[in-house]
Parts: structure tokens; C-alpha cells; sequence
């Protein structure tokens, strides 16, 4: 039964009645409590331990949505826009051009032994270089001998060297599809849109099932990645689980430096909604400290950039075809039905107000025949939500997760192109969200945009789109509604914040150790915050040596 | 010879299980693979299967039924590894899904062959779905994607309320061929179709509910066999149509289903011929002896084979 009290410059409690304290006991990995040395000195003898002294303390980050994949990524090579950091705490650089795109994926092609092996990009983003058309000619450059593939940011576009498209057997003539771009010659150009074009080439250039799925190492990388941005609690938010996936799982997370607390729900692919949600409740109870099992993930439509996601009229600002429904209102509302019967939380992916629509109407049809005073049902994305959604959902207790880096990352093309100024201005209305008294979290969806629940926030405070405008004046919030979304809220969508989302006693010994304090900073540099690494149930990572 | 792969798409309740039932039970000696997204609803009479595990259920007669959840790209390889093989696959797509994506993906694959989407529609519940503020667009969609449209429990409506449906279906779906199904009776040969004769030692499958009828077109000299497929493919009358014709270029194996064709190059000993199929009392001799003997007036050496999947021109 030992105690150990960290001193710190100052520790946000997310709690009211104490604000701010300036220690923190932990004793079995839980906060024994918070407050000044001398009130928890009452607890009887503890070490103290001053190596936070010159640091701020916060509740341990909480990203409620996040995908595993991203450590899984780091396998291949990035080649994005923007700066980002690896699982080792090495910044790629942004690349700015094809050839910096090409020299990169060059330079990794040298080390590489077997002439025939795969090589695999991720993260090109055109849309910022003037949306250049990236050709297998560009990708050549990097090797006529291996198959070399690029996977854009958006996951939509693929783009295959001659190779690659070679061996997916695409090099000839008379490929008659829309998502086959060709050339004056006849050949594809390389560039392959839209998924069912994507998965059968890509195989050949390394998105085998190692990139799709999770692997021990992926998830191991992504618990780095998690202490490097402040972040303890990170939902998996949709995986095929198994009895074999849970238990790979069950066996990294154990492990006894393994990071985070990864909270994985059940997707639902693969199975009717009887077993599914028969077999979600049955993983409550394989449940442990670092792996919290047994809620399930639908997805309702696609995206918003991708022109799939299910719009309310009038539909897409450039007049695109609605978007893709990825289950059947029958099945959503069996789904809800037989999971309120259950006691299992569903959190529902919807992009477009309509699906967010459907989704309210589906529930509030199922809580008539299965009521249930806190099922905390929740909206993920709920980008295009009206105020008239949130009133409703706000009634009807359903929590909602924003996707506020949308605005700072895809903000001017949702202005310019896919739902036109008044809508981009109201999506992922946070203000309106917490006026509706709807439970809110913000967050990644790593890896769509980067793991990093500061950024997530001061995109929600600041509203900024990548081209530097303000977007949506309306519907920022304040620094200390966005920090409590990102660790108190979370918590609260994933029905756990008795457990976990701030600082008090009886809860989990889960920090974020910051080098400054995000309530003094400037609210434009809450982004700018570093983050020393966690403590995650009553254990110290340092990024530094992760 | 590449591996046929056929979509079976239409909303919830449309009767796409059922049907999957029925060809599981009466696959006339052909090995087929079924590809759902979840076993869920599939009560596959016990009695049939062999084994399971793996998401894979073994059924007697060499047939195969899995479960592909998000990796359809996968299940289809692993399909294509099976030893002895499989005849024809068929690919159970969900109640919301697009077929034309699932189809195009499939034609992507190496190996396989994209036969047919065939649509259900369900003679109670179409209209309404297609009119639902939710799911109509997705609906029609749906239908103006099917090679082959079944209206399935058709004997639950009016004849005159049937009669109007399959005019509203003729709008929503030209280019189908359109085929009423009563009392649960799936004609089988026009979903997996017809195989060369006589090279499985099989009559052409002409068929157990007497609604088909069918007739064998035999070329006496090498043909232009697009011109022949694109006339088969136009021919309002012709379900099916299947068979290894000569042309200049050598054999080729020709492939008719509603307005889609393809022809691919093919060795071996075969018997030259093309079994058609249709409806009964709508497959017009005279018509098809005329496409076949244009066919072979027109023949000229313009058989690329590289070019193995001829994209219908409509």
C-alpha cells in the first residue's frame, strides 16, 4: 500500500469544488486524492515525488474517437502535407510538391533489400498543391522494378506506379470504369478512386491485411503515439473483434508498459444484429484495467468530402449525387432495439444531417419500446447536425463526439464545394451542441487527421480553417469547455467517467503532463502546448523515452 | 477459364436469402460458393452442412457459404485457392449496397469474371421503398444497376396490380431483364446460367419449372463474336445466352447476361455452340439465327486478345 504524492506547478482538476490543487496522491494506481501536501498528508506516510514540480497537470486526455490503424501506418512511409510525428518522436516534415513526395519515397527505396518488395505512401493530400493529378509516371521515378503505391489523406484515391498496375492487371486497354482515369494512350494514369477500386490493387502494393487491420506492433505504436499527445483512454472505434482479435488484444494490453487504456468497440460488419450485439454484451466481461470491451460502433453513411456521406435536402453544394447508406434503416433500428433490451451502448457514425436524422428517429422509435434512462447513445461526427438535431438529441439523452479538425484541415473545401458557405459554417457546432445540453467530445479520428487531443481542442476554440479563415464565428467555445470535452466529456460518451476524465478521488491515476498551462497560454497556441508524456494508472511514461 | 461471379443485391426482405436457399438445395451438381456478409439469417438446413469454422460453412455437393464482413476482396481470394474449385460464385450483397461498385470491383480481380447483378424486388414492398424519404434514391439505384431483375412473391398481388409493377419496373430498369417469381419458385438458370454444352455432360439447364426455354446457336465458320454478343445483348428476349465460338483470332468463350457480355480467349476441346435462354415464348428463333448468320457475314480478324473484358458500349 504505498503513496506516492506528485508536486506539480499547478493540477487542473476538471473537478469544480477544487478547480486547481497543487498535489495529487496515488496509492494502486488510483488518486487517492487531490489537493494541498498537508491534506494528503493525512493519508499517512507517502513518497513525494517532485519531478512534475515545474509542470502542469492535467486529467489524462481522452480521445473518443480514434482508429488503432494509425500506429499501424507508421509501418509505411508518410508523405503528407502537413508535419507529423511518428510512434519514435521523429517529425516527418510536410511535403510540398510531387517531386518532394517522390524524392522521399526514394529515399526509403534505396534501403530496401528484395527489388521486388511493395512500397507503400500514405497521406498525400492534393487539395493542397493546387490538386495536382499525381501519375504512375511520378511514381517510376521511384522504381520501375517494385510496385509502388501512394494512398491519399481522404482514403479515397489510390495512386499505382506502372508496376503496381501491372501486376494488378489493369496495364492494357478498355479499362471501362469511372473510377479508372485514362490517359491519351489508353492506360490508366495510376490513379484508382473509390474503394472497390482500391482493395484489389492494393494488395499489390502493400495495403495488405496488416495496413487494414490490427496488428501487435500497430497497436503497441499506437499506445506511443497516445502518451506523446497527453492522451491515457483511446477508443478503438470499430474493429471486426473476435475471440482471436480480443485476445491479441487482451495480450498487448496487458503487457506491463502498454501505455493507454484502449476502449474497442464492436463494428458492425460481419454480423446479423442479434449476434452482434449478443456477442458485444459477452465481452463485458473480458473487460480488464487497459481494455474496456463490450459497446458497438454502426456506420450509417460515408463522408462528407468524399461526396458518400447521406445529406438532408438540398444536398451537396456542387450538386453531387446524394450519398451511400453503409446499413439499412431496418437493420439500425434492430440494432438499437435489441441493444437497448441489452444494456449495450451504441455510438452511430453519421457524417450527413440526414443520416444523423434517421439515427435520432431510429432511437427515438427503439427507447419507446425499450426505455432507458441512460443508454448515453452517441453521434460520432454529427457533422452537419441542424439546432433542431440537437434540441432533439439533447431530449433524448444522447451524447454527441464533434469532429472539430475538420474545420482547420477540410474547412475550405466544405466551403467551397461540398455543402457551401452556411452549412460549412455550422458543422460540428459545439456551441450549439453544449446550449442543447448534449454531452459533447471532440476529436481525430486518427488516422484521418493527426492523434493529439490540444490540437482537436484548439481547432474547436479557434475554428480555423487551413487557409487561415475563421470559420463559424457562432460556434466556438471557450478554452475550459474544450479541455473538459477532451477529457471529462469523452469519458462521459463512453460511460465512463466514474472512472476516468479528471482529477479526484477514487478515480484513475491517469494524467497528461504538459510543459505549460493551457489555461494561461493564448487560446491560438493551445495547439502549441508540449506535452511531457502521462501518467496512466498510476504509471509514469515520458515521451521522451517511450 | 475465369471464375463467374454473380451479385445478388435488393433491400431487406426482398427475398435474397430465400433464393441463396434454394440454389444451395438445388445446385444441379454445380459447385457454388455464396458469399454473405453475415451468417445471421442464413438457415442453412443442418442436415447439408458438412463442416465449419473459420467463417466458412461446407456444404454437401462441394458448395461453400462465408462470411466476408468488410474484406470482400479477401473472402473472393480466398475462394479462388479452393481445391477442387468452385463453379460460381455468388455474392449476397447487403439490403443498402450498390451492386455496380461490388460488380466493378470483382471485374478488377484476376481470375474471376463478372456475370450478372441480378436485383429482387418485392411485389409488396418495392413501391413503397422506392418512394421512402430515407432509402428511395438507394432503391432506384439499386434497379438501374440489375442485369437481371427478379419480382419476387409476385402471386401475393393482383394480376393487374403485377401487371403495373413490372411496367414501372421496365421504367426504372430498361436495361433488365425482367423475370416474375411466384410461390418462391427462383429460376436457378438465370441466375448462375448455362454452361457450355456439352462440356459438363449436362443438358442445359432448360429448366426444372418449365418457365425457360432455350436453343443452341451453332456457328458453321468463325465469326465477329462481338457483333454476335452485342445482338444477343440487345435481344429483349434472350436471359442468357453461353457457349465457345470460333473466330478468327482462335476459340473464345462467349458470355450473354441481360445487356451485359464478355468474351474471353479459351483452349482446349470444345464444342462449338451457344446455348441461349429465355423465357418461355419469348426467345425469337428467327431473330437469333439472323444474329448468328451476321455474325458470321461479319467476321474479320478484329479479335484483340489482350482486350479480355469487351465493355458493352450502351
Amino acid at each position: 500500500m504505498h503513496t506516492t504524492i506528485y508536486a506539480a506547478k499547478k493540477i487542473i482538476t476538471m473537478n469544480p469544488n477544487q478547480p486547481v490543487v497543487t498535489h495529487v496522491a496515488v496509492r494502486n494506481g488510483r488518486i487517492l486524492g487531490a489537493g494541498t501536501l498537508e491534506q494528503l498528508q493525512g493519508w499517512g506516510p507517502g513518497t513525494i515525488d517532485d519531478r512534475f514540480a515545474d509542470k502542469f497537470l492535467m486529467p489524462g486526455l481522452i480521445e473518443g474517437h480514434g482508429h488503432s490503424m494509425e500506429g499501424a501506418l507508421w509501418q509505411f512511409t508518410y508523405v503528407g502535407w502537413f508535419d507529423r510525428m511518428d510512434p519514435d518522436g521523429k517529425t516527418w516534415p510536410g511535403l510540398k510538391s510531387i517531386d518532394e513526395v517522390v524524392a522521399r519515397l526514394k529515399e526509403i527505396e534505396v534501403g530496401m533489400d528484395d527489388p521486388g518488395a511493395p512500397l507503400l505512401g500514405w497521406g498525400l493530400d492534393p487539395i493542397y498543391m493546387d490538386n495536382v493529378r499525381m501519375t504512375r509516371a511520378d511514381l517510376d521515378r521511384v522504381s520501375v522494378t517494385r510496385p509502388v503505391g501512394i494512398m491519399h489523406a481522404s482514403g479515397h484515391i489510390l495512386n499505382v506506379n506502372t508496376r503496381g498496375l501491372e501486376l494488378a492487371g489493369l496495364l492494357r486497354q478498355g479499362n471501362d470504369h469511372p473510377g479508372i482515369p485514362l490517359a491519351g494512350d489508353g492506360l490508366p494514369t495510376g490513379e484508382l478512386k473509390s474503394p472497390e477500386i482500391m482493395m484489389p490493387a492494393g494488395k499489390h502494393v502493400g495495403m495488405d491485411r496488416a495496413f487494414l487491420a490490427a496488428d501487435a506492433n500497430g497497436l503497441r505504436n499506437y499506445g506511443r503515439l497516445c502518451v506523446r499527445a497527453g492522451v491515457t483512454t483511446s477508443s478503438d472505434l470499430g474493429q471486426q473483434l473476435n475471440d482471436d482479435l480480443v485476445n491479441l488484444f487482451t495480450d498487448v494490453t496487458n503487457a506491463d508498459d502498454f501505455p493507454a487504456c484502449l476502449v474497442a468497440f464492436r463494428i458492425n460488419f460481419g454480423m446479423s444484429p442479434a449476434e452482434l450485439v449478443d456477442y458485444t454484451r459477452s465481452l463485458r466481461e473480458r473487460s480488464t484495467e487497459r481494455l474496456d470491451l463490450g459497446r458497438i460502433k454502426v456506420i450509417a453513411d460515408g463522408s462528407i468530402q468524399g461526396f458518400s456521406a447521406r445529406l438532408q435536402w438540398p444536398g451537396y453544394y456542387n450538386g453531387s449525387e446524394n450519398g451511400l447508406w453503409y446499413v439499412a434503416p431496418d437493420q439500425l433500428a434492430e440494432i438499437y432495439e435489441r441493444a437497448l433490451a441489452a444494456g449495450v451502448q451504441v455510438h452511430t457514425h453519421t457524417n450527413g444531417d440526414q443520416a444523423t436524422q434517421l439515427a435520432i428517429e431510429t432511437l427515438e422509435a427503439a427507447l419507446r419500446k425499450h426505455p432507458d434512462f441512460d443508454h448515453r447513445f452517441t453521434l460520432q461526427h454529427c457533422q452537419l447536425a441542424s439546432a433542431a438535431q440537437f434540441r432533439k438529441m439533447g431530449r433524448l439523452g444522447m451524447c454527441v463526439n464533434l469532429f472539430a479538425n475538420h474545420h482547420y484541415y477540410w474547412g475550405d473545401e466544405h466551403y467551397a464545394l461540398t455543402v457551401g458557405p452556411e452549412r460549412a459554417e455550422r458543422m460540428n457546432a459545439c456551441r450549439t451542441a453544449l446550449d442543447a445540453n448534449v454531452p459533447m467530445t471532440i476529436h481525430s479520428d486518427a488516422p484521418v487527421t493527426p492523434l493529439g487531443p490540444l490540437f482537436t481542442a484548439w481547432a474547436a476554440v479557434n475554428r480555423l480553417t487551413a487557409s487561415g479563415r475563421i470559420q463559424g464565428e457562432g460556434e466556438r467555445i471557450e478554452v475550459a469547455q474544450a479541455l473538459h470535452a477532451i477529457t471529462l466529456g469523452a469519458a462521459i460518451t463512453m460511460k465512463m467517467d466514474h472512472l476516468i476524465g479528471s482529477i479526484e478521488v477514487g478515480k484513475r491515476a491517469d494524467f497528461a503532463i504538459l510543459e505549460d498551462d493551457p489555461t494561461a497560454v493564448p487560446a491560438s497556441a493551445l495547439k502549441d502546448v508540449s506535452v511531457w508524456g502521462t501518467v496512466q494508472g498510476g504509471r509514469v511514461f515520458a515521451a521522451a523515452d517511450i | 477459364m475465369r471464375l463467374p461471379v454473380t451479385v445478388i443485391a435488393g433491400y431487406l426482405g426482398a427475398g435474397k436469402t430465400t433464393l441463396i436457399n434454394q440454389l444451395l438445395r438445388n445446385n444441379e451438381g454445380w459447385r457454388l460458393a455464396v458469399l454473405v456478409n453475415e451468417f445471421g439469417e442464413l438457415p442453412i438446413d443442418s442436415e447439408l452442412i458438412e463442416a465449419q469454422g473459420n467463417g466458412v460453412i461446407s456444404i454437401s455437393g462441394g458448395c461453400v457459404c462465408c462470411a466476408f464482413g468488410s474484406d470482400l476482396i479477401g473472402a473472393l481470394d480466398g475462394i479462388k485457392a479452393l481445391d477442387p474449385p468452385v463453379d460460381h460464385v455468388l455474392i449476397e450483397a447487403s439490403g443498402v449496397a450498390l451492386p455496380g461498385s461490388i460488380i466493378a470491383s470483382v471485374g478488377l480481380v484476376d481470375g474471376l469474371r463478372a456475370d450478372a447483378v441480378v436485383v429482387l424486388a418485392d411485389a409488396e414492398q418495392i413501391r413503397r421503398n422506392a418512394t421512402d424519404p430515407y432509402l428511395g434514391d438507394t432503391i432506384l439505384r439499386q434497379l438501374a444497376q440489375a442485369d437481371i431483375m427478379l419480382l419476387t412473391k409476385s402471386d401475393l398481388v393482383t394480376n393487374e396490380e403485377r401487371s403495373r409493377l413490372l411496367d414501372w419496373l421496365r421504367s426504372k430498369a430498361p436495361q433488365a431483364r425482367l423475370l416474375p417469381v411466384s410461390h418462391g419458385e427462383v429460376p436457378i438458370s438465370a441466375v448462375v446460367g448455362a454452361l457450355p454444352v456439352p462440356a459438363r455432360g449436362r443438358k442445359p439447364a432448360a429448366d426444372a419449372h418449365g418457365q425457360f426455354s432455350s436453343l443452341v446457336l451453332t456457328p458453321g465458320r468463325p465469326i465477329d463474336v462481338r457483333r454476335l454478343a452485342q445482338a444477343l445483348a440487345d435481344d429483349p428476349g434472350v436471359t442468357r445466352a453461353k457457349g465457345f465460338v470460333l473466330t478468327e483470332a482462335g476459340l473464345v468463350l462467349l458470355h450473354v447476361v441481360g445487356h451485359r457480355y464478355s468474351v474471353e480467349a479459351a483452349t482446349g476441346d470444345h464444342s462449338i455452340g451457344v446455348v441461349c435462354i429465355g423465357l418461355k415464348g419469348r426467345l425469337d428463333v428467327a431473330r437469333l439465327n439472323r444474329a448468328k448468320s451476321d455474325a458470321e457475314v461479319a467476321a474479320r480478324p478484329v479479335f484483340q486478345a489482350n482486350r479480355a473484358i469487351l465493355p458493352n458500349p450502351e
